[in-house]
């Protein structure tokens, strides 16, 4: 390629982060391609950094020389940082760099290590600054509102142009330490006061935590489970099984097991501090129980490793223990994947909420007879619903539908599927 | 129905005699020249994004027969509405690579002046651009003058109401109007099978448009194809509607990435289905190309490429000051107040 006349350099030029996806911040240096020394010209890659929407190479703007390279791979950047130096051919390695040459789109301000001050730092305003009085918020933040039973007219916006936004609300929804005298007036004869205590604060402390910290999604199926229902009947018979309760929940725990060990990016959790995702090498798997003192979820350890009648006494065992509150604290945590089933109350679907540091939530509903199409006619068949919430921060939703379409084609087809297994 | 294709993807020829054509090596080179200046165009123009030149760019990768074939079809007054991605179209009408960047650097609204190259300036309100030439046909049609207009727009934006209104007046008002839809398989990332049921073209019958569907990737069949339809419409036959079936090989924008919703494999598939690839094995095979000509060409695509740089650069910086007292008659506190924020952010530029 013949050298063009304005990218060859006669002195050092710094190439800054472009913001390369309308309105981007910053972006990660992922890997050079080039390294100090190297003849560059011009659109050859020169490095692959990783924005918040997409993996992209910039390509040089320049012919010459690296002499500099200002940014570490792993390094975020922000928008308008120089990250690299390149110089004429000849040039001494340490030379000054030249200012750069024009306003580039989405360069920022020099002078403030290239940080562009597009945002405003948000600053509480009240919350009616338009002009015409009227709160101002986008539709699915008033829809936030809403769920979460928050009144908009008294949230302190923070957003641009005196929006409220979506964090705004969620602070305001935040259970704010109670102030006493609220609760100390005037007696309230209709209601009854009931201290929250134990496995119902703890529940209620670990719901929130779940529900605000990890956007949850869920998706559901409904299966044609009657050769399960056939299966679980047979199993009841054999002596295997004897002592233990086999029921449709075993079935499905050792369905989501399989889907586990399969997609094992389901079985994780999101480290914020760390800011990791942390993939669990066994299935512990949680199972809800309703108990006398409220929810628990004790995890039957490294379930994977079970033959299905372990796992029935397991699960057996781990239930019963945990109705009569002798639980041990080593059976309460530890848990990576968790079942629920809402069947058992006669109940089709739920959004289940995560048990907070797992990634995915399986719900079994109630088996009921349904007409159905089977092989090509309408017959009578049971069904059942099944609705996975995942952690929508690390689980997308290809990798949580493929696992519900696996749990799902494991109970429609038991014996074939858990043969392969 | 089977899109119409005259030349396969393995560079052979077979002639429809519904669909006439002479294919000549002149044709044929002139054909191939614009696809590579098109690609080298797009190519250059997504660089310029990736340092930061530009704003934005959509490219056109992969859609340079759909369009090449069809533009060159048409009379070079005929008028046409493009929408967004139809530069290797642009070129064919002889705009300049200044005019087809300077709004995506946001330097200006729009590029060009319209009247001069009879090609409307882009439409990013997807479908907005399809009554606009439904009207635009209707005036040609009180003018009384041989003129056609003709509309390029995507299969997602077949999907708007306006399309369909489109559609519908245009086949009740009898206007001498093409409706050209590049089918490229995607909406940004929503693959057309989950758009619509019934193909386009199907569609279209139904509004009472005479439709017909080309294999997009072949220049060939779009070219003969549209010529056709064109001297029919020309001819007083009413509006008709052309789905040419293609690929956007590239993401929907330099800010979309498509890996995240498409797969490797697909993207495989069409590269070998590739619109210059399949015209270059023609040439090559009845000897119309030697090195000579793509000699020719790689200079003049060089060319192309420092002109598309260098303009680029020349823009300077973005004056937007004019955003805040072109759209309301009287200055509103809140517009002063962003006014007087948007010059406190330009002064604190250094550079
Ligand atoms: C009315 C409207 N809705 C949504 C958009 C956002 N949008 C921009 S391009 C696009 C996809 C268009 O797909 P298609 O019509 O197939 O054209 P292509 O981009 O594939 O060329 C969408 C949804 C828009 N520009 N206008
Ligand atoms: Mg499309």
């Amino acid at each position: 390629m013949t050298a063009v006349t304005q990218t060859v350099l006669e002195s050092v030029q710094q190439f800054r982060l472009p913001d390369v996806g309308e309105g981007l911040e910053e972006a990660t240096i992922v890997s050079w391609r080039v390294g100090v020394g190297d003849r560059v010209t011009h659109n050859q890659v020169l490095v692959e950094i990783e924005t918040a929407k997409s993996l992209v190479e910039l390509p040089s703007p320049f012919d010459g020389v690296v002499t500099e390279l200002l940014a570490a791979e792993g390094e975020t950047v922000k928008v308008g940082t120089p990250i690299i130096s390149v110089g004429p051919e000849a040039a001494p390695p340490a030379s000054q760099p030249e200012p750069t040459p024009s306003v580039l789109v989405g360069y920022g301000p020099a002078g403030d290590g290239g940080r562009r001050r597009r945002r405003r730092r948000p600053t509480a305003s009240p919350a009616h600054p338009g002009l015409d009085g009227r709160v101002r918020a986008k539709p699915p933040v008033r829809k936030l509102a809403r769920d979460l039973g928050v009144d908009l007219a008294t949230v302190p916006a923070t957003g641009p142009h005196g929006t409220i936004t979506r964090e705004d609300v969620e602070r305001a929804a935040a259970p704010a330490p109670v102030e006493a005298p609220a609760l100390v007036g005037a007696p309230e004869p209709d209601v009854t006061r009931i201290p929250a205590s134990g496995v119902r604060k703890a529940t209620a402390a670990a719901m929130v935590k779940s529900a605000f910290t990890a956007p949850h999604v869920t998706e559901f199926l409904t299966v044609d489970v009657t050769r399960s229902v056939k299966l679980v009947e047979e199993l009841r018979a054999a002596p295997a099984y004897a002592g233990s309760k086999v029921t449709m929940l075993l079935l499905a725990a050792r369905a989501l097991i399989a889907a586990a060990k399969e997609f094992p990016d389901v079985n994780a959790s999101w480290d914020d501090t760390a800011g990791e995702i942390v993939r669990h090498e066994r299935v512990n798997l949680g199972i809800a129980a309703a108990t006398p003192r409220g929810l628990v979820v004790p995890s039957v350890k490294d379930a994977g490793s079970l033959t299905l009648p372990q796992l029935a006494a397991a699960i057996t065992e781990l239930v019963q223990t945990a109705r009569e509150g002798r639980a041990a604290p080593r059976d309460l945590t530890g848990g990576t994947i968790t079942l629920t089933n809402i069947g058992v109350f006669g109940v089709d679907a739920g959004t289940p909420i995560l048990n907070p540091g797992e990634a995915a939530i399986l719900c079994l509903g109630q088996v009921r007879r349904t007409p159905w199409e089977h092989k090509g006619r309408i017959a009578l068949r049971w069904t059942t619903q099944l609705a996975l919430s995942f952690d929508h921060r690390l689980v997308d939703g290809e990798l949580g539908s493929r696992v519900l379409a696996r749990v799902g084609a494991i109970l429609e087809r038991p014996k074939w599927e858990l043969m392969q297994l | 129905m089977e899109p119409v294709q005259l030349l396969s993807p393995d560079g052979t020829f077979t002639p429809d005699p519904a669909w006439p054509l002479e294919v000549t090596p002149q044709l044929c080179r002139d054909f191939y020249r614009r696809m590579v200046l098109a690609r080298r165009f797009d190519d250059e123009a997504l660089a310029l994004q990736r340092q930061g030149e530009l704003g934005l760019w959509l490219q056109s990768r992969g859609q340079e027969a759909a369009q090449v074939g069809s533009i060159l079809a048409l009379r070079d007054t005929d008028y046409v509405f493009p929408s967004y991605r139809e530069q290797a179209a642009a070129l064919c009408r002889g705009l300049t690579p200044a005019e087809l960047l300077v709004q995506w650097r946001g330097n200006a609204l729009s590029g060009w002046d319209p009247a001069r190259y009879r090609f409307h300036i882009y439409t990013l309100v997807l479908a907005a651009q399809l009554p606009h030439a439904t009207g635009y046909a209707m005036g040609v049609q009180r003018d009384g003058t041989d003129e056609i207009v003709a509309v390029y727009f995507g299969d997602g934006a077949s999907s708007e109401g306006e399309a369909n209104e489109a559609f519908n007046w245009a086949a009740a008002a009898g206007v001498p109007l093409l409706f050209f839809c590049q089918n490229n398989h995607w909406a940004i990332s929503t693959p057309t099978h989950i758009q619509m049921r019934a193909p386009l073209h199907q569609r279209a019958r139904g509004f009472g448009l005479d439709a017909h569907v080309v294999d997009g990737n072949d220049v060939l069949a779009v070219h003969a194809v549209t010529r056709a339809v064109a001297e029919q419409i020309r001819a007083g036959g009413g509006p008709a509607l052309i789905e040419a079936v293609t690929y956007r090989m590239a993401g929907h924008s330099t800010s979309d990435d498509p890996t995240r919703y498409r797969t490797a494999s697909e993207l495989d598939s069409w590269q070998a289905r590739d619109p210059i690839a399949r015209l270059e094995s023609l040439m090559v095979a009845q000897g119309w190309i030697d090195e000579e000509l793509r000699a020719q060409i790689a200079r003049e695509s060089d060319a192309l490429a420092e002109e598309t740089r260098r303009v680029c650069r020349e823009f300077g910086p973005v004056d937007m000051t004019g955003m805040f007292s072109a759209v309301l008659a009287q200055q509103s506190p809140l517009l002063a107040e962003e006014r007087r924020r948007h010059e406190a952010l330009v002064v604190s530029y250094a550079d």
